[in-house]
């Protein structure tokens, strides 16, 4: 069938888009245990920093390439701002968490809609990113692929953080055994501060992708976070490989669903997937395997 | 071992996973039950007195908008113009030599906030005529209420049509006045294929059936219909539906921010206007810059009303608009709608002489005004106004210009009685 491939194509350009939404929430939410709903409005934050760079770069190529550590600087300093004002005071308490970072994110919307007013605005793509390249006898959209590059490039540059530097190395033991890191010298008060930090960031860069995709207003990140929590949660908690699976695997899911039923009922056909996935395996695709867990 | 209690962070782990659960079960329930609020309607009113005052030398009308939520968005704008035309009216002398007194109201997007705001505005501020609503959700919901009290509303939005409500005055298009005349178009142009996309709520399958009927009776071809649940963001399926469906046009129902996604997904598939241009019914003005003036392009809009209609009275509207809120606000349909009810609510009370309602119903029929997309006219059986349908492009600057006109005012004809291929329809 002619169609296998294009839908295999959107399917996974559907994973990235999820997977660069969820990977700093697979961060906060799978390594911290913090939710924080308000992290869609940190992709917000990082959709209209592609809009502000654009004001002052006109050439929408410079500006994109600019807008992406701008994007990952401002996120990141929302969440640090998030974490020491708020969160912080409320580590185990997560219901606590959910209904302060709801009440933040409202406020970030309404926030948005003041300084830039409640029409959305656009960002234009840079002439190099429009329209699609012939591959494998498809045409495929350039900004798909370059979502699908970036989502690549933030996996690894995640995975390296998290596997060799000291940074990374302090992450991986607060999340494994928390009063043992902290007898052995790990201050895990700084290293949560730099995980929120780098989490809330790379929902920055998420924000500046999806300028590429869709709309750009106050609203744009509720239509990501609860897709963003539902690879984190299918993904398994504090993984990030797992994150990576769910993602591409409900992306291509949705995909299918939607090519042979229609949107509305491959969403309906997507949550009773999960359901049923999660009734046999709550734990995720990938569990955690650590000492404190046991 | 430690001896710390060895499972609390595994049950703190599923504890998090659970109140996920609980939290998206919530957000579910918490939107559905806005809408079977609206269904099941306003409070039970009985009729009553109106109290209306119209002893001193003011009289209260209601304007009732969203101002907060997702609808905040469109619903801003109308109230913006239904003010202009409250100053205008006021300026020359009030309605029956009374000045307006403006009672202002957020509708919040939600349609039992809709139905309570309305309900006030009827009873307690005792004004003697609401303004506003906008999705057709809000206006079921605030139905009963206008009934219950045998009050009038303004409703200013082109809709779905099939409503017919004494206490109701519909300003904006019904369907055989913004989407037949859209199909005309397409048909004009020789299009056979036509596709059809748009968002999942009562709208757009109304639209689309009449539609599938119009197609079918006219020897157009059908070549797809697809569906978006209201807030999607991603639709290369929908897209790649479409491009292998081989359709020469589009018909667009979709509305809000999916508008945008949709656009993206189609320039950067490499379809363009010219081998399948996109006809949209929900895309106006204020819209365009948001979705990018380079995604839409040369696309087309069915409406009543553009800012670049050429008259008199829409130079006046544009200027006046523009000189209270801005050169940088466009003007669109819904916004010229809402400013032309306020017009024809005060012909129809000058033509009664009377702020009563039964006294203006009587009147209504055949009250005219010069409104900026030109005359219309009421029609006093059906409460919807005469209007002229044009098909729009949108270019370069972000305007739309018309392309296209109907033979002057059409009817309006909100169960669409006088079209045979719509029997059966409902």
């Amino acid at each position: 069938m002619d169609a296998l491939l294009p839908q295999l194509f959107a399917g996974l350009s559907l994973g990235s888009v999820l997977l660069l939404a969820a990977l700093g929430l697979a961060l906060t939410f799978g390594q911290m245990g913090v939710i924080n709903m308000a992290h869609g409005e940190f992709m917000m934050a990082g959709a209209y920093t592609a809009f502000v760079v654009q004001q002052l770069l006109p050439d929408a190529g410079v500006s994109l390439l600019v807008s992406l550590p701008l994007g990952f600087l401002v996120g990141g300093l929302l969440g640090l701002l998030l974490e020491v004002t708020l969160i912080s005071r409320m580590y185990r308490r997560p219901l606590d968490t959910l209904l302060v970072t709801f009440g933040v994110s409202l406020v970030l919307q309404q926030a948005a809609r003041d300084v830039f007013g409640a029409p959305n605005v656009d960002v234009r793509a840079p002439a190099w990113l429009s329209g699609a390249v012939p591959l494998l006898g498809m045409d495929v959209p350039r900004t798909r692929l370059f979502i699908l590059a970036l989502a690549v490039a933030a996996v690894l540059a995640l995975s390296m953080v998290l596997k060799v530097t000291p940074l990374g190395r302090r992450i991986r033991a607060t999340v494994q055994n928390r009063d043992l890191a902290e007898t052995s010298g790990v201050s895990t008060r700084a290293t949560d501060r730099l995980t929120f930090f780098v989490g809330s960031g790379i929902a920055g860069v998420a924000g500046v992708a999806l300028t590429l995709l869709g709309s750009i207003g106050p609203t744009l990140g509720t239509a990501y976070v609860v897709d963003a929590f539902l690879v984190v949660v299918v993904g398994g908690i504090g993984q990030l490989k797992g994150a990576v699976l769910a993602a591409v695997g409900l992306g291509i899911l949705q995909a299918g669903f939607e090519y042979s039923t229609t949107a509305s009922l491959a969403k309906v056909l997507l949550f009773v997937v999960i359901v049923a996935f999660l009734q046999l395996r709550p734990q995720g695709l990938v569990s955690v395997r650590t000492r404190s867990l046991a | 071992m430690t001896t710390h209690p060895l499972p609390v962070r595994a049950s703190r782990g599923r504890a998090l996973a659970l109140s996920a659960g609980v939290l998206a079960t919530a957000l579910a329930l918490s939107a559905c039950g806005a809408r079977a609020g609206a269904e099941a309607g306003a409070p039970s009113s009985s009729g009553g007195e109106s109290c209306v005052d119209t002893s001193g030398d003011t009289i209260k009308i209601g304007f009732l908008n969203s101002l907060s939520g997702t609808m905040a968005i469109s619903e801003q704008t109308v109230r913006d113009s239904l003010d202009l035309a409250a100053e205008e009216i006021n300026a020359a002398g009030g309605v029956l030599g009374k000045q307006l007194e403006v009672v202002g109201e957020d509708g919040a997007s939600e349609p039992t906030v809709f139905a309570e705001k309305a309900e006030k505005l009827i009873s307690s501020d005792c004004v003697a005529a609401v303004f506003g609503g906008w999705t057709s959700s809000s206006r079921k919901a605030m139905l009963p209420v206008f009934e219950g009290h045998d009050a009038l509303l303004f409703y200013p939005v082109q809709y779905e049509g099939l409503e017919a409500s004494p206490n109701v005055f519909y300003t904006g298009a019904t369907t055989n006045q913004q989407i037949i005349p859209g199909m005309d178009y397409l048909k004009e142009q020789g299009k056979t294929k036509v596709f059809l996309v748009g968002s999942d709520y009562v709208f757009p399958r109304t639209a689309n059936k009449i539609i599938n009927a119009y197609a079918e009776a006219n020897g157009i071809e059908v070549v797809g219909e697809e569906y978006a649940p209201l807030g999607h963001t991603d639709f290369s399926t929908i897209v790649n539906k479409l491009k292998a469906s081989g359709a020469d046009a589009v018909f667009n129902t979709l509305n809000g921010d999916s508008n945008v996604a949709f656009f993206k997904e189609y320039k950067n598939v490499g379809l363009t206007p010219e081998a399948a241009p996109v006809v949209s019914v929900s895309v106006a003005e204020e819209e365009v810059g948001g979705i990018g003036v380079e995604n839409v392009a040369g696309q087309l809009t069915a409406w009543n009303y553009y800012q670049t209609v050429d008259s008199p009275a829409n130079a006046e509207f544009v200027a006046a608009f523009q000189a209270k809120y801005g050169a940088d606000r466009p003007t669109s349909d819904p916004m010229e709608a809402a400013y032309t009810s306020l017009y024809l609510w005060k012909g129809m009370v000058e033509k009664a002489e009377s702020f009563d309602v039964a006294a203006i119903q009587e009147a209504a029929d055949g009250v005219s005004f010069d409104a900026p997309e030109g005359t219309v006219t009421v029609n006093g059986d059906n409460h919807h106004i005469a209007k002229t349908a044009y098909v729009g492009e949108i270019r370069e600057d972000g305007l739309i210009y018309p392309v296209w006109q109907s033979d002057g005012p059409i009817e309006p004809d909100p169960f669409l009685e006088g079209y045979d291929w719509a029997e059966g329809l409902s």
